[in-house]
C-alpha cells in the first residue's frame, strides 16, 4: 500500500456508557499510539466490544471524549469517521462479487471506475487473493472470506482499522496462521489497529500492547510480555495464560505462604481483597534433589502425570498449600528423572518468576 | 491371503450389501409416506383440472372446437374483464408494497418482543375469514357507513364519498386481505439480514441512506419478490371481495367465470376463461422467476 496516509493516535478519555444499571464502559481512558496494534482483551460482557463500537460510532456513549489525532469524534456519525472495520461475521455483501465488495468503500467515495479496479486488485494481492476478484462470496472458504473482509477494510487506506474478533469463526490451525499474517500485514500498512478478542493467546501473539478489559474498566494495559510476567491483579493473571493460585499473606512488601517468606524480586501491586501467589506451570523448575536456597520451595508429591503431546502436565500435591500444576517439555531433557505417581518431586519457583497479585486491582 | 483376512473381506462386502438394501428400504418408506398426499392431489386437483379444462375445447353443440377461446379474444366484454383484472391486481400489489415495505422495515428495527406483538396485528386479520373481513369493510365504507358519517359529522365533507360498490372499494378490501401475504415473506427476509451488513456499509463510508439502498434494499429483494408474486397471483383469481365490495360494477376474471356458469350455464366458456387464468398465473411465475430468480429466496 502507498504511504500517502499517516496513521493516527487515538485518545479516549472518561468514556461512559450504561445499559440500565450495568456499566458497559465505566470511565474508560486509553491512549493508543499512532501505528500501534492494540488489543482489547476480555471475557464476553466485559465491555470490550462496546468500547470498539463506541470508537466506530455505532454505540453512542453517555459521556467522555474520543479523539483521532486532534479531532474530537464523539459526535461524528460512523460513516464520517473514515475507519476500516472488520466484523466477526465478515459482513461481506453476498450480492456483490469479491472485487465489488473490496471496491465498495472506493465507490462510495467517488473514486473512478478504473482506479477502483486497480486499487481493489492491489488490495486483493496484499491479502494473497489475487485473481479471485470475479468470484462470488459464496464460493469462498471461511479463511478467504476473512481476507476479503480485510482487503475491503484497508483498500481505502484508512488511518485506523478496527477489528471485532475477526478470526473467531476460523478453525484453530487457520486462526493461528492468520494471526501471524495479520501481524505482518499491520507492519506493512501504516494504520493504527484496535483489535478485540477474548482469546488471550491471540492477544499475546499479535499485539504491541494489550488492554485487559473487565466490568467496563481497563484492568491493565501493557506489552504482552510484561502483562504475562507482571500482572497487576488476580483477574489479569488468571485471564492471561495458565496458572494456579494460592492465597498468601502480605505485610511490609513481603509475602508469606503458610508462614514461609516468599522470595520475589517483582513488585507487589496495590489492591484490595488479599493477595495471591500466581504459579505459571511452565515457570516452575523440577529439581533433582533439594531446592536451592535462592528459590522458593514448592515441593510435594506427584498426584498425576498427564501426557499432552507437546508437554507433560504434572499435578503435584503440595505439602500444605494444595494442588500445583507443573508443565514439563515432552522431550527427553524434560522427562529425565521425572518421578512417577505418588513419588516426591522437588519444585523450585525462582524469585523472578514469583508473581504476587492483589485479588482486586486498586 | 490368510483365512482371517479373507473372512474380513467378505464381511465388509456382506455389510455393504446389507447397508445398500437398508438404504433402499428407507427411501421406499419415505415414498410410501408420500403416497396418500400424492393420490389426494391427483384426485382432488389434477383430475378435476384436466377434466374441466377439456370442457373448454367443446362448443355448445358438444363438438370439438376452439370457439370458446376465439370468443375470449374477440369479445370486448371479455377483453374488458382481463384489463380490469390486471388493473386491480397491479394496483393492489403496488399499494401492498408501498404499505408493507416501510411497515416491515420499521418492525425489524424494533426489539424482537415488540415486533412479535405488532406482528399479531398483521396475523389476526390474516386468520379471520375473508368473508367476515369483506363485510366489515362494507360496514365501514358504505354510503352511510362509519367513515362517511364521521367525516360528515366533522364537517370535512358535505356528501358521502363513494367508497363501496365500485373499484375503490374493491381495491381497499383486497389490499387489506393481501397485505399479510406481502408482509410475511418480506419480514422474514428482512429479519434474516445481518445487522453487521448495514454497519459494514456505514463504516466503509456509506451514509445511512446510502447503506439502506446499496445494501439493505438489495438484500431484502428476495422477500419482496416472493411477496409480490404471492399478492399478484392471488389477486388475479380473487373472487369474494370484488364481488361484494365491487357491487356488481367491478367484474374480475373469477366473477366472470362464476356468472358464465350460474347465469349462462356455459361450462365451455367458463372453462376456457379458467384455463387462460391458470396459464396467466403460470406465466407470471415463470416471468418473475426469469427476471428475479425465485431460487434467490433460498440463497443465504
Amino acid at each position: 500500500m502507498s504511504s500517502a496516509t499517516q496513521s493516527l493516535p487515538i485518545d479516549v478519555s472518561n468514556l461512559c456508557k450504561a445499559y440500565g444499571a450495568i456499566k458497559a464502559l465505566d470511565n474508560v481512558s486509553l491512549n493508543i499510539a499512532a501505528g500501534e496494534f492494540l488489543t482489547l482483551l476480555g471475557p464476553s460482557g466485559s465491555g470490550k466490544t462496546t468500547l470498539l463500537m463506541a470508537l466506530a460510532g455505532f454505540v453512542r456513549p453517555d459521556g467522555g471524549s474520543i479523539r483521532f489525532g486532534d479531532r474530537e469524534m464523539i459526535a461524528t456519525p460512523p460513516h464520517k469517521r473514515g475507519l476500516g472495520m472488520v466484523f466477526q461475521s465478515y459482513a461481506l455483501f453476498p450480492f456483490l462479487t469479491v472485487a465489488e465488495n473490496v471496491a465498495y468503500p472506493l465507490k462510495v467515495r467517488g473514486v473512478s471506475k478504473s482506479d477502483q479496479k486497480t486499487r481493489a486488485e492491489r488490495a486483493l494481492d496484499t491479502v494473497q487473493l489475487g485473481g479471485y476478484g470475479d468470484r462470488r462470496i459464496t464460493q469462498l472458504s471461511g479463511g478467504q472470506r476473512q481476507r476479503v473482509a480485510l482487503a475491503r477494510a484497508m483498500v481505502f487506506e484508512p488511518q485506523i482499522i478496527l477489528m471485532d474478533e475477526p478470526l473467531s469463526a476460523l478453525d484453530k490451525k487457520l486462526r493461528e496462521h492468520m494471526q501471524i499474517e495479520l501481524k505482518a500485514l499491520h507492519q506493512k500498512l501504516d494504520a493504527t489497529v484496535v483489535y478485540v478478542t477474548h482469546d488471550q493467546r491471540e492477544a499475546l501473539t499479535m499485539s504491541d500492547r494489550i488492554a485487559v478489559v473487565n466490568h467496563g474498566r481497563i484492568e491493565q494495559i501493557e506489552t504482552p510480555e510484561r502483562l504475562y510476567r507482571q500482572p497487576h491483579s488476580f483477574f489479569v493473571a488468571d485471564f492471561v495464560g495458565e496458572s494456579v493460585s494460592l492465597p498468601v499473606e502480605v505485610a511490609n512488601d513481603t509475602a508469606q505462604l503458610n508462614g514461609r517468606v516468599l522470595k520475589s524480586i517483582l513488585p507487589i501491586a496495590q489492591g484490595s481483597g488479599g493477595h495471591r501467589l500466581v504459579i505459571r506451570p511452565e515457570l516452575l523448575e523440577v529439581t533433582q534433589g533439594a531446592v536451592p536456597e535462592t528459590a522458593n520451595d514448592l515441593s510435594g508429591h506427584v498426584h498425576d502425570v498427564i501426557y499432552q503431546g507437546d508437554s507433560v502436565l504434572v499435578i503435584v500435591q503440595h505439602d500444605s498449600a494444595g494442588e500445583i500444576n507443573v508443565r514439563v517439555p515432552a522431550n527427553r531433557a524434560g522427562q529425565t528423572g521425572l518421578p512417577s505417581k505418588g513419588e516426591r518431586i522437588g519444585l523450585a519457583l525462582h524469585p523472578e518468576d514469583t508473581i504476587i497479585v492483589p485479588e482486586h486491582a486498586s | 491371503m490368510s483365512v482371517a483376512e479373507a473372512n474380513e473381506g467378505t464381511g465388509a462386502l456382506q455389510n455393504a450389501s446389507t447397508l445398500k438394501s437398508e438404504k433402499r428400504r428407507e427411501s421406499l418408506t419415505f415414498l410410501g409416506l408420500s403416497i396418500p398426499a400424492v393420490f389426494a392431489i391427483l384426485i382432488v386437483v389434477f383430475l378435476p383440472v384436466i377434466w374441466l379444462s377439456s370442457l373448454s375445447f367443446y362448443n355448445a353443440a358438444g363438438e370439438l372446437s376452439m370457439e370458446n377461446y376465439a370468443r375470449i379474444f374477440e369479445s370486448a366484454l371479455y377483453r374488458r374483464t382481463f384489463v380490469v383484472t390486471f388493473q386491480i391486481s397491479i394496483a393492489v400489489t403496488v399499494i401492498c408494497v408501498l404499505l408493507g415495505y416501510p411497515l416491515c422495515y420499521w418492525l425489524t428495527k424494533l426489539p424482537n418482543k415488540t415486533a412479535a406483538i405488532l406482528m399479531v396485528f398483521v396475523l389476526v386479520p390474516f386468520w379471520t375469514s375473508v368473508l367476515v373481513r369483506t363485510y366489515a369493510w362494507l360496514v365501514l365504507l358504505q354510503r352511510n357507513g362509519v367513515i362517511n358519517s364521521s367525516l360528515m359529522s366533522m364537517g370535512i365533507i358535505d356528501e358521502p364519498l363513494q367508497l363501496a360498490h365500485n373499484l375503490t372499494g374493491s381495491i381497499i378490501g383486497m389490499t387489506h386481505i393481501m397485505l399479510p401475504f406481502l408482509v410475511l415473506p418480506l419480514y422474514a427476509t428482512m429479519r434474516s439480514i445481518d445487522t453487521d451488513m448495514v454497519r459494514a456499509a456505514v463504516s466503509l463510508g456509506s451514509s445511512p441512506r446510502g447503506a439502506f439502498w446499496r445494501v439493505f434494499f438489495p438484500m431484502s429483494l428476495p422477500g419482496l419478490f416472493a411477496g409480490i408474486v404471492l399478492v399478484f397471483i392471488l389477486s388475479l383469481g380473487f373472487f369474494v371481495t370484488p364481488a361484494l365490495l365491487g357491487g356488481g360494477r367491478v367484474q374480475m376474471l373469477a366473477q366472470r367465470i362464476e356468472s358464465t356458469i350460474t347465469v349462462y350455464s356455459n361450462w365451455g366458456a367458463a372453462s376456457a376463461l379458467g384455463v387462460v387464468l391458470l396459464l396467466l398465473a403460470l406465466l407470471m411465475i415463470w416471468l418473475m422467476n426469469r427476471v428475479f430468480g425465485l431460487d434467490k429466496l433460498f440463497m443465504r
